[in-house]
């Protein structure tokens, strides 16, 4: 008994040793990536591909010799679509396992429960889906959509190719839809849109009974000016909205959607023929016609072992973070947080539409925005493209409160929210 | 002479037309390889060139534009219409229609279309349409054309409602030709007239026509539109309520069909059972299942993949319920707060293993035919995949009913759960009973999730969207009576309808939990309260 008992504890030592050893090892001889999506919970519908295509760039970038000679290491944990255990988790990855940026989260809320952490640590966030502005943080870089990237140039393209002149503004009940469609709008009636041509609607999270919804939109739609349905609602939701909308009837041709939370993604879990003609408007759609988004469709279907499997947007947006990063890090010669926020700003790498996208001093970045409309396949034809790359706006010109504050994190201004009537930095909201 | 003359002139004629007909044939096609070239400004110029023909032989062209199959080929960039056959495409000459060869999809390049385009293409085949043989084909011409308001086809609606001879495409043909002229026309009495047909006509569509009018120049059309206007709202009213009431049983129904199971384990049982709303899902991602089965084996026969579902969704809910009790629960009679924990845990167990045998991302569970679109009634639409949903939460009501009251099996359930030491006396085997009661609620809880999958999400996540409402809907209707989880149901459905117009859908939610908050202190046993020595213990 003693003799097992001490291999045993043999066994049990040398494992140890081992494991230290390999440890020891690691610290020395790679970076660390950490990557904080939601495995599981609510979010790991939208999550988990994100920790997978994180984890296909860094095994890309091993292939290519890594960064400053020595190889990435992912370190990925699980938030659980739980809020504040992203802030925990966050601290996790920065205090125990030393990462040198982290690359996550997705709703504005987890969003919002990290910035504390990653201000007092000094770390750095990429933070990779479209949101609704009104922030600008140091140590957060956003390569999503700001309003002024996705939802203004979508409103515009359906009030001039479609004549739209009545609108629903529906969405989910959180912040990201309430702060759009507040400044969407705004944004109408500045246009000359009267009050009474805007209907705004509200659904809980994962709402599925939308046919007092549908069919309220229907009725508003019956008004005889030419009507359109902004749709800010996330997630799960749409499938049942959109089954509605096809069984009630609505086609794209009468009353078109456009969407700004629905992606090939989504699409996938739904049978789309009834929903042709319906858009999205987005930055990057995986039918971009472009050599550099052939190649990285490939690549991520060989990853995924899926021959079917699609790309989307917020994938787009961690390529480009990523690329980003690895330049920055190149740039500054270490991976030390402040310098790599100081050398990011400038930084252009190719996005996946054929062009480039560059880091801007308020830490949003260039993208082109893309207007698609669903097809039977469940993927987007893209029928309009803005002329050029649009700068992401931190704060909305069209919200009486933001519309005075700049955010430029250059020295010798370095600051998110700076006045330019009072001259002041810390206008309002986080810095 | 005379004759021989009249014979040249005649040649002359024949050869002069076959002349332009080639020229005519020779510009349609010059149109058509257009369509391929420059962007979709340019292409709606080349459909307006086409339409402008008035030539019938455009239409295929057309119709395949709009359905984003009219293909070019990269190898000689002409322009083909196609249809998918297997992995290739057929493709067919625009004009002639002669069938050519089966090509890659590779070679071809498609042409795009968007929404304006396909609107603008609808309305030119409409008029075309409205001389079709085919009644229906001509009937949802004139009621799209009552949606589109094409100024140029009141021409033609003159000329086919002579020639019309179904009553009701007539009928539709004049209302068409009333909008018309109501907006195109001059004459006042001409326009009045109109009007009075609009007012015949009624319903919802008649309100855009109406509201268009509302700035005329002429006062008393307006005068007329704004009475008309008035009455149909007041019609309209009428129905909405209706409207409610359907949207409100519909969704009753849904709630009977997520929390029918439930009303078993936790009602009869009364067993806190958080993964209820796991069976559901269980039960959903069956019908998933047995549709690609099917897919795979036949897949002319998938509309029915559903009938194979039912079974399966049981049996596999069924079968997990069966453990979860033998392997859990059991042990943990009486203590409620355990029990909650540990089905919880049960519920996270199933949601992540779900996630990671068929991923974390939405599967699609098609509806079949029979369930898509909507009947029309008067003014309110019911779409087919509710009418369903309700017969079959019916169905199942009855069933279990039937099942409880009226069987072997359900009696001695009955007896388990009134008085479980004086069944155990009588010679039931209590332990298999708890068994297989709950492996009943949990087989239920399965079927309800294949037909909850026809209307929501199919993902590792749809039970939790139904665990609250389950328990609200069993609680409220009273613990332990089935005829309490039906009305509890229903009339939340409804509450929840006719706050809904008024409030909005989250406030209407927070108000009908407020709801049964407060009904719960008042009678906390709910709607139908068990009563008797079984209820005290």
């Amino acid at each position: 008994m003693s003799f097992k008992l001490s291999r045993f504890a043999t066994t049990l030592a040398i494992g140890a040793s081992l494991l230290t050893a390999t440890v020891a090892k690691a610290d020395d001889e790679t970076i660390k990536v950490g990557v904080l999506h939601s495995l599981s919970g609510t979010m790991a519908i939208s999550e988990t591909t994100l920790k997978d295509a994180m984890l296909m760039l860094i095994e890309e970038q091993n292939k290519k010799g890594g960064v400053l000679g020595k190889k990435l290491e992912p370190v990925v944990v699980d938030p659980a679509s739980n809020w504040p255990l992203f802030a925990e988790k966050a601290r996790e990855l920065i205090d125990v396992n030393k990462v040198s940026a982290v690359f996550g989260a997705w709703t504005s809320v987890s969003r919002k429960s990290v910035l504390p952490v990653f201000e007092e640590l000094n770390s750095i966030l990429f933070y990779p889906v479209q949101y609704e502005g009104e922030e600008s943080q140091r140590n957060v870089f956003y390569t999503g959509a700001a309003p002024n990237q996705q939802a203004i140039p979508a409103v515009d393209y359906l009030m001039k190719e479609e004549a739209v002149e009545r609108w629903v503004l529906a969405g989910t009940d959180y912040v990201y839809p309430r702060t759009t469609n507040k400044i969407l709008e705004a944004y109408l009636q500045a246009k000359g849109v009267a009050k009474e041509d805007i209907m705004i609607s509200y659904t809980p999270f994962g709402h599925s009974d939308w046919q007092t919804i549908v069919s309220d939109i229907k009725s508003f739609g019956s008004a005889g000016k030419k009507t359109a349905v902004v749709s800010t609602i996330n997630g799960d939701a749409n499938v049942p909205f959109y089954k509605e909308l096809g069984n009630q009837g609505i086609k794209a041709e009468d009353i078109p959607v456009v969407a700004f939370s629905v992606g090939e993604e989504e699409l996938a879990g739904l049978d789309t023929s009834p929903l042709v003609g319906h858009l999205a408007a987005w930055n990057y759609f995986q039918s971009v016609d472009a050599d550099i988004n052939a190649e990285f469709v490939t690549a991520w279907r060989a990853y995924t072992k899926n021959p079917k499997r699609v790309t989307n947007d917020p994938m787009e947006a961690h390529f480009i973070g990523f690329n980003m990063w690895v330049k920055a890090v190149e740039k500054a010669g270490t991976t030390d947080a402040d310098a790599v926020i100081d050398a990011m700003i400038g930084i252009a790498v190719p996005n996946l539409s054929g062009g480039y996208s560059a880091m801007m001093p308020n830490h949003h970045i260039t993208k082109p925005v893309l207007i698609g409309e669903i097809q039977e396949d469940g993927q987007f034809e893209i029928v309009y493209e803005t002329p050029g790359l649009v700068p992401g706006d931190a704060w909305s010109d069209f919200l009486p409160d933001s519309a005075k504050l700049i955010s430029d994190w250059r020295a010798p201004m370095s600051c998110g929210n700076f006045n330019t009537e009072t001259k002041l930095c810390g206008g309002k909201g986080t810095n | 002479m005379l004759n021989l003359r009249i014979l040249i002139v005649a040649i002359a004629l024949t050869f002069c037309s076959s002349i332009s007909a080639i020229a005519h044939h020779d510009d349609l096609n010059a149109h058509i390889t257009a369509l391929a070239k420059g962007g979709l400004k340019d292409r709606a110029k080349q459909v307006d060139h086409l339409l402008k023909t008035g030539d019938p032989k455009i239409i295929p062209v057309l119709e395949h534009l709009a359905d984003g199959t009219l293909f070019m080929q990269k190898a000689d960039r002409a322009v083909v219409l196609t249809e998918k056959n297997g992995k290739k495409y057929t493709t067919t000459d625009p004009l002639t229609g002669e069938r050519k060869t089966d090509i890659a999809k590779g070679a071809l390049k498609k042409i795009k279309t968007n929404n304006s385009l396909r609107r603008k293409i609808n309305e030119g085949l409409n008029l075309f349409s409205l001389s079709s043989a085919d009644p229906a084909v001509r009937l949802d011409a004139a009621q799209s054309l009552l949606k589109t308001r094409t100024e140029t086809a009141l021409a033609f609606i003159n000329v086919s409602i002579e020639k019309e001879t179904v009553e009701e495409v007539k009928t539709a043909m004049k209302n068409v030709q009333a909008v018309l002229r109501l907006s195109i026309g001059k004459d006042t009495a001409e326009r009045l007239a109109a009007l009075e047909t609009i007012a015949q006509m009624g319903g919802r569509e008649a309100l855009p026509i109406l509201a268009q009018i509302s700035d005329d120049p002429n006062p008393y059309i307006v005068a007329r539109a704004a009475k008309i206007e008035a009455t149909i709202l007041k019609e309209l009213k009428l129905w909405d309520s209706l409207q409610n009431v359907w949207y409100g049983l519909s969704l009753g129904s849904v709630l009977l069909l997520a929390s029918i199971g439930l009303a078993i384990t936790f009602g009869v049982m009364g067993v806190i059972n958080m993964a209820h709303g796991e069976m559901v899902m269980i039960g959903a991602y069956s019908a998933y299942v047995a549709q690609q089965v099917v897919l795979a084996l036949s897949p002319t026969l998938v509309g029915y993949s559903l009938v194979l579902a039912l079974p399966l969704a049981f049996l596999t809910a069924g079968t997990i319920g069966f453990v979860m009790e033998r392997g859990i629960i059991r042990f943990l009679y009486g203590r409620p707060l355990e029990t909650l924990l540990a089905t919880w845990g049960v519920s996270l167990f199933l949601q992540q293993t779900v996630r990671t045998v068929f991923g974390p991302t939405n599967q699609e569970v098609a509806n079949p035919d029979w369930m898509s679109g909507a009947l029309a009634v008067g003014e309110i639409s019911l779409t087919w995949n509710r009418i369903w949903i309700l017969l079959f939460a019916a169905a199942v009501f009855v069933f279990l009913f039937f099942l409880l009251k009226k069987t072997r099996m359900g009696l001695q359930m009955r007896a388990v759960t009134q008085n479980r030491s004086m069944a155990s006396s009588m010679g039931i085997k209590t332990p298999w009973v708890d068994a297989f009661t709950f492996a009943l609620g949990s087989g239920i809880a399965g079927i309800a999730g294949v037909a909850l999958s026809q209307i929501g999400n199919v993902s590792p996540n749809l039970g939790q969207t139904y665990i609250i409402d389950s328990f609200m809907v069993v609680v409220f209707g009273g613990v332990g009576n089935l005829w309490g989880t039906l009305i509890g149901a229903l009339s939340l459905g409804i509450a929840n309808k006719f706050i809904e117009p008024f409030s909005g859908a989250v406030l209407a939610k927070i108000m009908v939990l407020t709801f049964i908050i407060l009904f719960i202190q008042k009678r906390p046993r709910g709607l139908f309260a068990l009563k008797g020595r079984a209820v005290e213990q």
